[in-house]
Parts: structure tokens; C-alpha cells; sequence
């Protein structure tokens, strides 16, 4: 990123300028500022109470958050003006912590019904019920999940990495350019764990950004981040590579909470 | 004071409709007669309002002021009309009983193929020689005002042990504009026989129209009976239906309500376990948006021991519509291990929506379990977060979480056809709130 030669110049993807956001009467971000280019995965890492989740909420367009100063930018264009589902017609995927269970619908019919209004929603042909199937089947073999999982309720009845991994399975078949995993490893044991992350690096690709949000670093020993920033009490207080997480495992967020 | 108040507007009124429509009216000299009694029964009460308490919440005198004209015979063109919705609400492979303006239309029904299978008359044929179809087990002003003036209706007799290869659908097609139809019906299911039986409801380019329509239902000694009854009328029509269903025992009775038209509708239902070890189930689903007002009015009356007995009712109501549900459940003092539950589930997706519910127990028996409960809320905000996140505008996701509200009763419609039929019904009603 430091070469100013142009064609090393990453396409700004994500930009949140000095975002300040209130739940209630009370401020949760601070001034939160943070860019994501295109093809790059970031880490997001903070104690409880941060402002990480509230930060994935806002960008997916949540209800229940006022935003009383700054912006978001999506490829130039303001977020915080879109509808949540104009939003994901646009590229923004929100890996939910806690997918709810939704009995009555069925996998297939939502899938089906969330690309087909993605893509009326972009203007593209949308999906037969044969070529939807073709590529459901694809994407849902690629990523090892039964089809059995496909013809029951939205996560009803699914153990904890079955949700996890049917939000990977959605992130494959909407192909968002910016995914935010909304503490992805929070219920899960390391099988569960390593199986949603493989799913996820599979998924990363130079046009794609992820920005994972996490309270703990195993996550990251599976899904390698370029750059680590450090949330205390709503703001960015540090960013760096890598290793950042390391340090953090090391000598905990105390340090940062004086930061901030 | 009902009396005073029945001699006033609405009683004058259908008497000169009473008085104009006595000589289209089928029946022996005997059958009139009877039929000029339930009209004075009628007069006597006048229409049903909020001071007589089964009515409370359904004041027909408010809602619909004076019952309209009775319609006039189907002409040719009504009938051609009819015959497109035929085509349009027939229910793949169910042989069609059809009856338009009050009037069995031979022409459109289907009654060869149904004659292997069942005893089919017409209930103008039937008066001919006696007045006991007009008579039922209880009575009020709208059945009264029904014994009076029906015009047809059909009589189905299924013989011990049939076990029928095809679903009956009966289907009212109301093709006269500010004119009341009134039909009853009868259906009589032998020991031991198998048999679907569907009442549809719809309307041919006829607006305003009133229906009044009755049956009566018995289902003998271990049959096993799909009864569904689709009610999808004009959004500004009428439609008042009173059932009376004696079950015998061993038996399997499944019951279906959909209401999904109508400005005004009330089902009223009488329901007698007259015989034990059946199992009852019934499942309501009313869907009402603008200013529609949709009641359903059960009385289970477990009249022996050992039946169980299931209501669910669930409401989807929009707008400023307005859904009744009144459930009794009756256990006579000998009606021992009874099992009646009532569950009353309403989705409100307006704040002017309005839902009543009054579920009674009137328990005389000392060994039994029954109980009722009512949910009544809003669609889950979290949910609806869930797929708007991925990609649904807010009234497909909307539509989305109403269709799998509703589609729990419906799941338990046993017939892919008919299945599929009734979430085409409940589709387009979510097309309508778009």
C-alpha cells in the first residue's frame, strides 16, 4: 500500500468516517473511523462492550441505532441511506452471531427467495427453480453440507456450527464483495470452528474483504487477517498486521482501555 | 325489548323480501308452511347485535344494517360466468358440486362420476317432500332466516364404508350483484368411510352480494373425514354459514376454515362428539386487511367420554380489520377423560388491527383435560431484520413470515392438490396487501 505506483492502488471498498452511533440515549461509537479495500480480510478485536457488534449492526442496517455524525461508504455511495436489503443487493453480507431460526420457511425457499430479490434488485434475470437448484447443489457440495440441511426450517433445529456453516453457505451463494462475521466463533468447539473457516478462507478472494469480528485470537489462526484493529469504548484505538492478535493474546486489552 | 327493537327497520324490510320471494321458494305446502314459521322466528329476533352475547362482537345490525333481495335464478350469462370460475377455483381431481346465486347448477357439476360413489340430491329436490332438512339442533336468528328462505343446497349420503377415490368439492359462485344467496346443505358420512369434502366460496364479477349458507354434517362410527372449508368471497360481500356436525365414535374429523374474503363473515359452528374414542381437530385461519371483519364462532360439545378434541385458530389481521374467535368447549357431566385444548394465535401487522378472542370451558365432568391459550403479537423484528439482511424488500419478508404463520395449519391439509390449492388462496391474499 505504500507504493504510489497506481496499479498496486487498492480499490477503496468500505470507508466509516469518524461514525458516531447512539442506542437509546446513549453513545456507543465515539467517532469510529475504518477503510477496507477490496480483497483485503481485517480483524476487529475488543473486550466486551466495545462497540464491535454495534459496528457490523450500523453497516447492515440494523434498526434500533441512531447515527448522529459521520458516514459509511460502499464503493463511494452511502450506506446509511439504503434499505438493509439494498444494502445486500449491493454486496454487504452480515455473517449473523446468532442466525435465528425461522420455522415455517424452508432453507431452499429462502435461498431461493434472497439471491432471486438480490439479483430483481440489481436488475439481473432472476433464477429459475432448475437452475437455482443446479446451483445450490454446487455450492452447498463444495462446501460439504448435507441437502438434507436445505429442506428443513432456516436453522431450526441446527446445532451451533450448522448455523454458522449456513451462513457461510449464503456468503457462497449471494457472493458479496464485503462479508462481516459477527463473532463467528462465539458456540462453536474447534471442529465446528475449523470447518466455518475453511468455508470462509475458500470463499476470500482478490475482489472480496472480510472483516472479522472477534473477541478472541483462535479465530485468526484460521482465518489470517492483514490488518488487526484494536476497538476499545467505540473508537479504533490501534492497527496493525498480524501479529497484533498475537500481542493482544499475550497482554490482554487492559493496556487499550487506558488508550482509549 | 329485543321484540320492540325486532319490529323496527330490519324486520319490515325482509318481511317485504319474504313476502316478494315466497312463491320462488322450493317445497311442498308443508315446507312453506315451516318455512313461514322460521321466517316469523326470524322477524321475532331480527337481526343478531351486540346485546345478544354470542353476537357481541359481530353486530350484524351495525355491520350490515337489512339482507338483501333474494337473487334471482342464474341466467345465461351468469352462468357462463360461473363457468370460468369453475375453471378458475376447481380443485385438481375433486369432482365439483356446484351452486350458483343459491341454485345447484347440474351443467357444471359433476354429479355421473359422483353417482358409483355417493346418494346425491339437490335440496330443492328434497323438500319436495318433507321439511326436515330445515330443521337443526339449534337455532338463532341467521339459521332461522337460512330455514326460510334456502333456495338449494346439496344432499350427499356417502354409505357405510365408502371409502371415496376423489375429494367433493362443493363450490358457491355468487355471480348477482346487492342480492343474497341462501343455500343448505347436508352431508352424511357412513360408518366406517373415507371422504374429503370442501366448501369453496368465491365470487363470478358479483360485488355486494350476501350469503347465508348452513350445513349439516354427520360422520358416522369410524369414518375418517377431511372437511375444508375455503372462504374467499368479494372483499365487499356477506357471508354468514352455520354448521352442525354430530360425530359418531371411533371417528377422525379434520376441519379446515380459511376465510380470506368477505367485508363481513362469520362461521358459526356446532359441533357435537356424540360418540367416543374420536378425535376431533380443527384448524381456523383468517386472513383480514383493510376493513374486513372476520368471525368464527365454535361451540365442541363432548357430549361422552373419552374424545379429544383440538382447536387451533390463527389470525393474520392487516389494516384495520377486525377478527372474533369464540370457542366453548362443553364437557357433559358424563363426558369423563376428555381431552379438549384450544389455542388461539393472532398476528396483528397494524396498530388499528383488532382481535377478540373469548374462550369459554364449561366443564360438568370431573376427570378431564382441557385448556385454552391466545398469543397475540406483532411479526418478530428480528426476523424480519434476518431477511431484509439478505436481500428481501420489508413486504416480502413480511409475506415470507405470515406464509410460514400460516403455513402450519396448512401443512396439515393431508392432499398435495388441495394443499397447494389453499397457498395459492393464501398467496394471493398476500399479493392483495402489496
Amino acid at each position: 500500500m505504500h507504493h504510489l505506483n497506481k496499479l498496486d492502488t487498492k480499490m477503496a471498498l468500505l470507508e466509516v468516517k469518524d461514525l458516531k452511533v447512539r442506542v437509546e440515549e446513549r453513545e456507543i461509537l465515539h467517532g469510529l473511523t475504518l477503510t477496507v479495500n477490496e480483497g483485503e480480510i481485517h480483524a476487529i478485536m475488543g473486550p466486551n462492550g466495545s462497540g464491535k457488534s454495534t459496528l457490523s449492526h450500523v453497516i447492515a442496517g440494523k434498526p434500533g441505532y441512531e447515527v448522529t455524525d459521520g458516514q459509511i461508504l460502499f464503493r463511494g455511495e452511502d450506506l446509511l441511506e439504503m434499505a438493509p436489503n439494498e444494502r445486500a443487493a449491493k454486496g454487504v453480507f452480515l455473517a449473523f452471531q446468532y442466525p435465528v431460526e425461522i420455522p415455517g420457511v424452508s432453507t431452499m425457499n429462502f435461498l431461493r427467495t434472497a439471491l432471486n430479490a438480490q439479483r430483481k434488485a440489481r436488475g439481473e434475470s432472476e433464477y429459475s427453480t432448475p437452475d437455482f437448484l443446479k446451483k445450490v447443489r454446487e455450492v452447498s457440495k463444495s462446501l460439504n453440507i448435507p441437502q438434507d440441511m436445505l429442506k428443513r426450517g432456516v436453522n431450526v433445529g441446527f446445532s451451533g456450527g450448522e448455523k454458522k456453516r449456513n451462513e457461510v453457505l449464503q456468503m457462497a451463494l449471494f457472493e458479496p464483495s464485503l462479508c462481516i462475521l459477527d463473532e463467528m466463533d462465539s458456540g462453536l468447539d474447534i471442529d465446528a470452528l475449523r470447518i466455518a473457516a475453511d468455508g470462509v478462507n475458500a470463499l476470500h478472494s482478490p475482489k472480496r474483504a472480510m472483516v472479522v469480528i472477534t473477541h478472541y485470537q483462535r479465530l485468526l489462526n484460521y482465518i489470517v487477517p492483514d490488518i488487526v484493529h484494536v476497538m476499545s469504548k467505540g473508537r479504533v484505538v490501534k492497527s496493525g498486521g498480524k501479529e497484533l492478535a498475537l500481542e493482544l493474546e499475550a497482554s490482554g486489552y487492559a493496556q487499550f482501555e487506558d488508550a482509549a | 325489548m329485543n321484540v320492540a327493537v325486532a319490529k323496527t327497520g330490519n324486520g319490515r324490510a325482509v318481511s317485504d323480501l319474504f313476502a316478494s320471494a315466497e312463491g320462488r321458494l322450493p317445497g311442498s305446502p308443508s315446507v312453506i308452511a315451516a318455512r313461514r314459521e322460521a321466517f316469523e322466528t326470524y322477524e321475532r329476533l331480527g337481526l343478531p347485535h351486540r346485546r345478544i352475547e354470542e353476537w357481541k362482537y359481530t353486530d350484524l345490525r351495525a355491520l350490515v344494517g337489512e339482507v338483501l333481495p333474494l337473487a334471482a335464478a342464474p341466467d345465461a350469462a351468469a352462468l357462463k360466468r360461473a363457468a370460468d370460475a369453475v375453471k378458475a377455483h376447481a380443485i385438481a381431481g375433486a369432482r365439483k358440486l356446484v351452486l350458483v346465486d343459491g341454485v345447484f347448477a347440474a351443467d357444471l357439476s359433476d354429479v355421473k362420476a359422483l353417482a358409483s360413489e355417493a346418494g346425491f340430491r339437490t335440496l330443492r329436490e328434497t323438500l319436495e317432500k318433507d321439511a326436515g332438512l330445515l330443521k337443526t339442533a339449534a337455532t338463532d336468528a341467521v339459521i332461522a332466516l337460512n330455514a326460510a328462505m334456502a333456495t338449494d343446497g346439496v344432499v350427499l349420503d356417502i354409505a357405510d364404508g365408502a371409502q371415496l377415490s376423489a375429494p367433493i368439492q362443493i363450490i358457491h359462485i355468487a355471480t348477482a350483484a346487492s342480492a343474497s344467496a341462501f343455500t343448505r346443505s347436508q352431508v352424511a358420512i357412513g360408518k366406517g368411510a373415507r371422504a374429503t369434502i370442501i366448501e369453496s366460496f368465491v365470487a363470478a364479477g358479483a360485488s355486494a352480494y350476501q350469503v347465508n349458507d348452513a350445513v349439516i354434517l354427520s360422520v358416522g362410527d369410524e369414518a375418517d373425514v377431511a372437511h375444508i372449508r375455503l372462504m374467499d368471497d368479494s372483499p365487499d360481500a356477506v357471508n354468514i354459514t352455520s354448521q352442525f356436525v354430530t360425530v359418531g365414535a371411533n371417528t377422525k374429523l379434520n376441519f379446515f376454515n380459511m376465510t380470506t374474503g368477505a367485508a363481513v363473515s362469520r362461521l358459526q359452528g356446532f359441533i357435537t362428539l356424540a360418540g367416543e374414542g374420536s378425535e376431533l381437530s380443527v384448524n381456523g385461519v383468517n386472513l383480514l386487511q383493510k376493513t374486513e371483519h372476520g368471525d368464527t364462532t365454535l361451540v365442541v360439545d363432548h357430549a361422552v367420554p373419552n374424545c379429544v378434541s383440538r382447536e387451533v385458530f390463527r389470525a393474520v389481521i392487516d389494516d384495520r380489520a377486525h377478527s372474533v374467535f369464540q370457542g366453548r368447549i362443553i364437557v357433559r357431566p358424563d363426558a369423563q377423560k376428555t381431552d379438549g385444548k384450544m389455542m388461539i394465535r393472532a398476528l396483528l401487522l397494524s396498530d388499528e388491527a383488532e382481535a377478540d378472542n373469548k374462550p369459554e370451558l364449561e366443564i360438568f365432568a370431573d376427570d378431564v383435560s382441557c385448556g385454552h391459550g391466545a398469543t397475540a403479537g406483532a411479526l418478530d423484528d428480528s426476523l424480519l431484520f434476518y431477511l431484509k439482511a439478505r436481500g428481501l424488500p420489508e413486504k416480502q419478508a413480511q409475506a415470507l413470515l405470515i406464509q410460514a404463520f400460516v403455513g402450519e395449519a396448512i401443512e396439515q391439509i393431508a392432499d398435495d392438490d388441495l394443499r397447494e390449492h389453499v397457498i395459492g388462496i393464501a398467496e394471493r391474499w398476500l399479493e392483495r396487501r402489496q
